[in-house]
């Protein structure tokens, strides 16, 4: 659709091939099916919440509150496994994305109906979701005894060699692209964003766009609350602490714009399996893994810069245009000036 | 022309407007309109700057709703909540400065709310990019609809608007100031397109300056004055003066006051300068007491040379002398520094800082003087602030409330009162008296009569054919970026400026 | 012919100001701020009699003091229009280099140096990205706070560094007592250096932000860069100088803060930049910039300080404590915009 995202997500697509091939070069094995099948799947938590998370920062907002959703969410379901173990997995799903979309609302209610900045509003309710959390628990953890069966091993269970957990990413990333290229809610995401005014005439409530990002981020760090929970067997206050952070850094690798209106899918989730990629890689080639922090706030900063590179305002362009319509003119006879 | 005067005369009204009102704190933007928009006929809505005619297009298209009257299309009255619901009911604008979406293809640009969807409820992009091409095929733009608007030029941008606006089923069409950015060959082909749009039956209305385009393609008039619909009815029977009159509610003779003065030696020397994107080669001299007028179509690149000259951006070739000595400037600071002092278009958005006090704008360039040791004195910052106050015949209620309190043209009062502290040598005035009323408009022009009696030499950007006529020394035309020419006062007629600016010869 | 010859006509009388400064000083967020700080004292002097106690309050400034330090740089920065999420990551590598620096045997003088000079880099560094480069200042500051962070937990891992000379405990310990000079007054001696060092930058940040050219020129860029820019405000570098003003009080607070604990981990001071933004906005600065008083802030230090000393008196944990922080946040935000909603709705 666009020469400059196509040309970002081959760079990006290219990166990640060229750190594999660099990987598996130190340690074979790392570029097998197998182990790639891996990376994709310990990564899919995170592609989801930068879908997610897309969707707020296309209308120039920001959801920081996503990692104690995901919490709050993942505890909720999991007390409530242990203590209901009756109720099938269907319903319990069905209740992380609600519960999950209803604090997403919190947060779209904030922003649409009484004006408060995003990043204030989920800066707030990032502390208050956790210390929800809290309250919920008592701070006691949920372990692995204390869950079902199939809570925790639905996800893992292996499909064509990928875990049930992978093929979720992949049909989140499947319904995401058609929702944000073929839906007039998707489209309006990016009208809000890209030109605020401009949607406003054209008919776009912006208000009602962000609001229903917000709610959308929500839902999907609900699943994820049920899908980290369960990956690792446990549900306690501060997993996933400082997520949120992540989620940000997979948007702004993969040129999803922080002032609005510019990104697509698929640089979203090549921006969030580049990280996958090096915190995968960092134990294979013998680093520790408290490298990890400092390298996604490297390439933060790096992809920051490139982008701004991108987005930099050129002007009018007087003499391009000038220049453009020129020969134009000259071919056309000059009719009679008129009046 | 028989036919359309025959329809103008016997069906009734498409869409009326009856005692529309609508207010904001402080400000009665609409009184009690009435307008009245037939199919088939051109209406043009004439008045000057803040008569409400954008409020009035505001309320049509459903951004604004109106406090009270009654909007009514077929006789049915209609009540528009959103910008939604008056597409839905038939409207749609081109508006004057085209609002749309740089990041979007243009097919989407067209098709943004409306896009034509498949049996499960997507967005059909194969239609779309279909439709989308028809469309501007009809219109005679050659515009690829996978494009993406930023790489389009102004007047491309401009068909894709006109596309939108034809791309829902409409039968009100407006047209807020669609002419403003357009060369000669391009108005005649958007006549064209309003010709073709009126055999269709639509509603059209028409919202331009320019007297001739009005009286070339609209049938109807309605006057605004303040806010208040003063006089309509058929251009045909109504001379070019009445309508001026209504306008204004006074004879116009005294508008544009330029006194006689002394002109000097050279004050500023300006040669070759040139932008990498925007100008290329600008140079002139400038006098002593003289006004030069900077006159050109919206996007010729006038406002760009003089921020440059400012030094918000930096020139890529060209140099300054100012008084005979060779400065280079590199921020506004510079240029403050050397004396060129520049009064930006966007009053609100360049000029005045809205939120601060009216003296903390007065002394904003000139800190310096009313601080010791980097400390603030406020008694001396009321002092100074006072004294250009009283000089400009400042209208508030206390130096302490924030500018943007003030009218617009109390507000540039505030601006150039802020420059007259600099104490300049040059004043460059980017569109002084745009958006102002009459009256402040006057007091604008004397005022700059009287600077450059004092000595001041003063650059005067401004679209205003009138104003540039009546108040510039000599006029310097640019177009696309480039000068087509400098002339002087004596016998410069209208039309040999606005040849030079469309570049039609 | 000319209208606007002042000798020819009367002159028209504008007042400096409307409203009398008492008046002003009674409708303010200050005043407000200051009613509610004393009615949180009333009531937890009322819940708990150990709360009168001078040790006790002396004990309680401490949850304030530090932050509040770093919130004085964050008011000037918020209101230029900008922001900075990594003060606290500041903290952590700043004590990080002053705990290495111990290892190797540094001195206490050394030691605060290397911390204040860190603070400072880490803002020239935000400075040169966001001011200089021009960048959004919420996502490089999110990404150097990754960074900052980062880089302490690379050298620390999950260790901790300690030992630091036992002179250099007295920044986050001592008293002002400890001075010959210190007048003898029963009262006084409950006096911390971290007291005396929080009310001498909220002075200063106060002359610094109300009375000279420097603070008009952050209201002017906080309310209009462009038209700040267009009257010849230096808008980069005014805001690079305010980064390295953050980052310096950061490194402040890093050599209180680590003094205090007497050792270094990498989740040292986790979370505050919430706080000090909090804290900030609390004081009635406007997160979009352009408005502010640091008054405002010291008393907004005060209440905040006094709520978590007295649920902490009433045993309530820290992370239910955030609760009410976030709470306050939105609430602190959201209630003028509710009111003015409802005054404007009303009006029509």
């Amino acid at each position: 659709m666009s020469r400059i995202l196509k040309y970002r997500e081959l760079l990006l697509v290219a990166i990640i091939l060229v750190l594999i091939a660099a990987f598996s070069a130190r340690a074979p094995g790392f570029a097998s099916p197998k182990s790639l099948a891996n990376i994709f799947n310990d990564t899919s938590i995170l592609i989801i919440l930068a879908l997610g998370q897309m969707a707020v920062i296309l209308t120039k907002s920001i959801d920081l509150s996503v990692a104690a959703n995901l919490s709050f969410t993942g505890m909720a379901v999991a007390m409530l496994n242990s203590a209901y173990p009756e109720v099938p997995l269907p319903l319990l799903i069905a209740a992380a994305l609600g519960i999950g979309a209803g604090l997403g609302a919190i947060n779209g209610f904030m922003v649409w109906r009484i004006g408060i900045p995003a990043i204030v509003a989920t800066l707030g309710t990032l502390t208050i979701y956790r210390g929800m959390a809290f309250v919920l628990s008592g701070g006691a953890w949920v372990n692995q005894t204390q869950m079902t069966p199939a809570f925790l091993n639905t996800p893992r269970l292996p499909v064509l060699g990928l875990p049930l957990l992978g093929w979720t990413a992949l049909l989140v990333i499947a319904i995401i692209a058609t929702v944000f290229t073929r839906t007039v809610f998707g489209r309006s995401l990016y009208a809000a964003g890209g030109n605020p005014t401009a949607a406003l005439y054209a008919g776009v409530d912006v208000g009602r766009a962000k609001f229903f990002a917000f709610m959308l981020s929500g839902a999907l760090a609900g699943l994820c609350g049920y899908l980290w929970v369960s990956r690792y067997a446990v549900a306690y206050v501060d997993i996933a602490a400082g997520f949120e952070l992540d989620t940000v850094a997979a948007c702004v690798i993969g040129g999803i714009s922080t002032l609005g209106g510019i990104g697509s899918v698929g640089g979203a989730v090549l921006g969030a399996l580049f990280l996958g990629v090096i915190k995968n890689a960092l134990p294979v080639i013998n680093v520790s893994p408290f490298w990890q922090m400092a390298i996604s706030g490297l390439v933060i900063i790096i992809a920051v810069l490139f982008n701004a590179r991108q987005e930099r305002r050129k002007g009018r362009l007087i003499l391009r245009d000038a220049a453009k319509s020129r020969p134009v003119r000259m071919e056309t006879p000059v009719e009679g000036a008129a009046a | 022309m028989s036919v359309v005067q025959a329809v103008v005369q016997n069906s009734p009204p498409l869409l009326e407007m009856r005692g529309i009102s609508k207010s904001f704190p402080g400000v009665q933007a609409l009184d009690s309109v009435d307008v009245a928009l037939f199919p088939g006929t051109v209406t043009a809505l004439i008045g000057e700057n803040g008569a409400g005619k954008s409020t009035l297009v505001k309320i049509l298209t459903g951004i604004y709703q109106h406090d009270s009257g009654a909007i009514i299309i077929d006789g049915a009255p209609v009540h528009f909540t959103s910008a939604e619901a008056a597409i839905r009911s038939g409207i749609t604008a081109i508006h004057q400065e085209t609002v749309l979406f740089d990041e979007l293809s243009v097919a989407e640009n067209i098709f943004l709310g409306h896009a034509p969807r498949n049996r499960l409820g997507l967005v059909n992009w194969s239609a779309m990019n279909a439709r989308a091409a028809a469309l501007l095929t009809s219109i005679d733009a050659p515009i690829s609809p996978y494009m993406r608007l930023k790489d389009l030029s102004i007047a491309q941008r401009h068909l894709v608007a006109i596309a939108r606006a034809l791309s829902v089923e409409a039968r009100v069409v407006i047209m807020d100031e669609p002419t403003a950015a357009l060369s000669y060959k391009e108005v005649e082909d958007l006549f064209r397109i309003i010709e073709r749009l009126k055999r269709q039956g639509k509603a059209i209305l028409f919202i331009s300056h320019k007297f001739e385009e009005v009286y070339q393609i609209a049938e109807r008039f309605v006057v605004l004055r303040d806010g208040r619909s003063i006089g309509a009815g058929l251009l045909a029977k109504t001379g070019q003066d009445e309508i001026v009159r209504m306008m204004v509610g006074r004879s116009v003779d005294h508008v544009f006051p330029k006194l006689d003065v002394a002109i000097g030696n050279t004050v500023l020397k300006v040669s070759g300068y040139s932008h990498p994107t925007e100008f290329d080669n600008i140079s002139f001299e400038l006098r002593r007491g003289e006004i030069l007028g900077l006159y050109g179509l919206v996007g010729a690149g006038r406002s760009e040379f003089c921020q440059s000259l400012f030094g918000i951006t930096r020139p890529s070739a060209g140099s300054l002398e100012l008084e005979g000595r060779s400065v280079e400037i590199r921020s506004p600071a510079d240029a403050i520094g050397a004396g060129i002092v520049y009064v930006p278009e966007e009053r609100g958005r360049h000029g005045a800082v809205l939120q601060m006090p009216i003296f903390q704008n007065f002394t904003m360039a000139t800190l310096g003087r009313t601080t010791r040791a980097g400390f603030l004195r406020e008694a001396e910052e009321f002092a100074l602030a006072r004294r250009y106050a009283e000089r400009l015949d400042l209208r508030a209620a206390a130096l302490s409330v924030p500018v943007g309190t003030l009218s617009g043209g109390n507000q540039q009062k505030v601006v150039i009162g802020k420059w007259l502290a600099t104490r300049p040598k040059v004043i460059i005035l980017d569109e002084p008296t745009k958006g102002i009323d009459i009256g402040s408009k006057a007091a604008v022009h004397a005022f700059m009569s009287e600077l450059a009696g004092e000595g001041l030499s003063v650059i005067m950007v401004s679209s205003e054919l009138p104003e540039i006529l009546g108040m510039s020394d000599r006029v310097l035309v640019m177009r696309e970026g480039r000068m087509a020419g400098i002339w002087n006062r004596e016998g410069l007629d209208a039309e040999t400026l606005v040849r030079a600016a469309t570049g039609n010869q | 012919m000319s209208t606007l010859t002042a000798e020819k006509q009367p002159l028209r009388h504008i007042p400096d100001k409307l409203s009398t400064p008492v008046r002003r000083l009674l409708g303010s967020w200050e005043t407000l701020l200051a009613a509610v700080a004393i009615a949180i004292f009333t009531a937890n002097s009322l819940a708990s009699p150990h709360f009168l106690d001078p040790w006790n309050l002396s004990d309680a400034t401490y949850n304030f003091t530090e932050k509040a330090m770093i919130a004085f740089a964050m008011t000037l920065l918020i209101v230029s229009g900008e922001i900075d999420l990594s003060v606290a990551a500041i903290i952590a590598l700043a004590s990080t280099a002053m705990g290495a620096a111990a290892q190797a045997g540094f001195q206490t003088p050394a030691l605060v140096g290397i911390g204040l000079s860190v603070g400072l880099l880490c803002g020239a560094f935000n400075g040169l990205l966001v001011a200089h480069i021009g960048l959004p200042s919420i996502v490089v500051t999110i990404g150097t706070m990754s960074l900052f962070r980062g880089i302490a937990q690379i050298v620390l891992g999950d260790q901790a560094y300690g030992g630091y000379p036992s002179s250099f405990a007295w920044f986050g310990q001592g008293y002002m007592s400890d001075f010959s000079w210190w007048p003898i007054i029963p009262g006084l001696e409950v006096v911390t250096f971290e007291i005396v060092a929080f009310l001498v930058f909220a002075l200063l940040f106060g002359i610094l932000l109300h009375r000279t050219i420097f603070g008009r020129w952050i209201y002017a860029i906080g309310n209009n860069a462009f038209a700040a820019q267009f009257s010849g405000i230096p808008v980069q570098r005014t805001k690079f100088i305010l980064f390295l003003l953050t980052g310096v009080m950061s490194g402040v607070a890093a050599v209180c803060l680590t003094s205090r604990l007497g050792s270094t981990r990498h989740t040292i001071a986790a979370g505050w930049e919430l706080e000090v933004i909090t804290m900030a906005v609390l004081g009635g600065v406007s997160i979009l910039g352009g408005s502010g008083s640091i008054p405002g802030v010291v008393l907004a230090a005060i209440v905040m300080g006094l709520v978590t000393f007295g649920l902490g008196l009433l045993n309530v944990p820290g992370i239910v404590m955030s609760i009410f922080i976030g709470l306050l946040l939105i609430l602190v935000i959201a209630l003028p915009m509710v009111v003015r909603r409802i005054r404007s709705r009303s009006a029509t």
